[in-house]
């Protein structure tokens, strides 16, 4: 397998779980908003 | 400046709002920057290739986990010294966020270690094993924050197991050094030169920055919530 598939992979997973946390935060915080 | 005048949630929620958003914003930045050097200005490594690349997130994400872990326990030995509320509530917002960085430092690690090492995990390798362990006291501090109807009381259980955990901290850094691993030394140190090129040592501090202002940002506006939630 391409190297650059590993760089890619580990970046995409990263940013993407830091994303979901906020996110998840400001779901939490616009609930409780309401 | 009367510090202790923060101590209660109250008079932290607005402080804690002006640094979430600012270090937010900074956190964006320096994020974006950090990749710019990461991914375009470092040079390709001559002997591991664009693989190395990996590094920019995986050790930034590896010193968060262990630092979140310290600050976590010191604020939950604070809120079991003092039985201030909001000691309690600084630990359980770093808890998840700690969680996170440690998988994301496994994740990555393994995925540099396949096209590197051949493997993606040794279970003979110190550093990986006493770093998986960090992610299950980490789960371990989430669960007993979860565990008890009276909050107080869960607090108090997640606080101990969080502070006896933190033995676990020094055995994972010294790791490489104590033992014959697989696992490099480290490349950055307090007390001599890095051992790589200077853009990519740059790459690696800018993005180590980045991931603790994100922490920051979010973990104070998760003790927003708590705070709005408990009122």
């Amino acid at each position: 397998m391409n190297n650059e598939v590993y760089v890619w992979a580990s970046y995409a997973v990263t940013f993407a779980l830091l994303a979901l946390e906020v996110i998840l935060l400001r779901r939490r915080w616009r609930r409780l908003s309401r | 400046m009367n510090w202790f005048w923060y101590a209660s949630p109250q008079t932290f929620y607005p402080l804690a709002g002006r640094i979430a958003l600012w270090c937010g914003i900074a956190a964006v930045v320096l994020t974006a920057v950090g990749l710019y050097i990461g991914l375009l200005v470092a040079p390709t490594d001559a002997q591991q290739g664009e693989v190395y690349r990996i590094i920019f997130i995986h050790v930034p994400a590896a010193w968060m986990s262990m630092f979140i872990y310290v600050v976590m326990a010191a604020w939950a030995a604070l809120g079991l010294a003092f039985n201030t509320r909001l000691s309690f509530m600084m630990a359980r917002a770093l808890a998840p966020t700690g969680a996170l960085f440690t998988f994301i430092a496994l994740w990555t690690g393994a995925l540099w270690g396949r096209p590197t090492w051949g493997t993606y995990w040794v279970w003979g390798d110190t550093r990986l094993v006493t770093e998986l362990i960090l992610l299950f006291l980490y789960f371990g501090v989430l669960a007993l924050q979860a565990a008890f109807d009276e909050p107080r009381r869960a607090d108090k259980a997640a606080a101990v197991l969080a502070i006896v955990g933190v033995v676990n901290v020094p055995i994972i850094y010294y790791s490489v050094q104590w033992w014959n691993t697989l696992h490099q030394g480290a490349s950055v140190s307090f007390t001599r030169a890095p051992t790589m090129a200077a853009t990519m040592v740059a790459g690696m501090l800018v993005m180590a920055l980045a991931f603790w202002l994100y922490s920051i940002a979010v973990s104070l506006v998760r003790v927003r919530c708590m705070i709005r939630e408990s009122t």
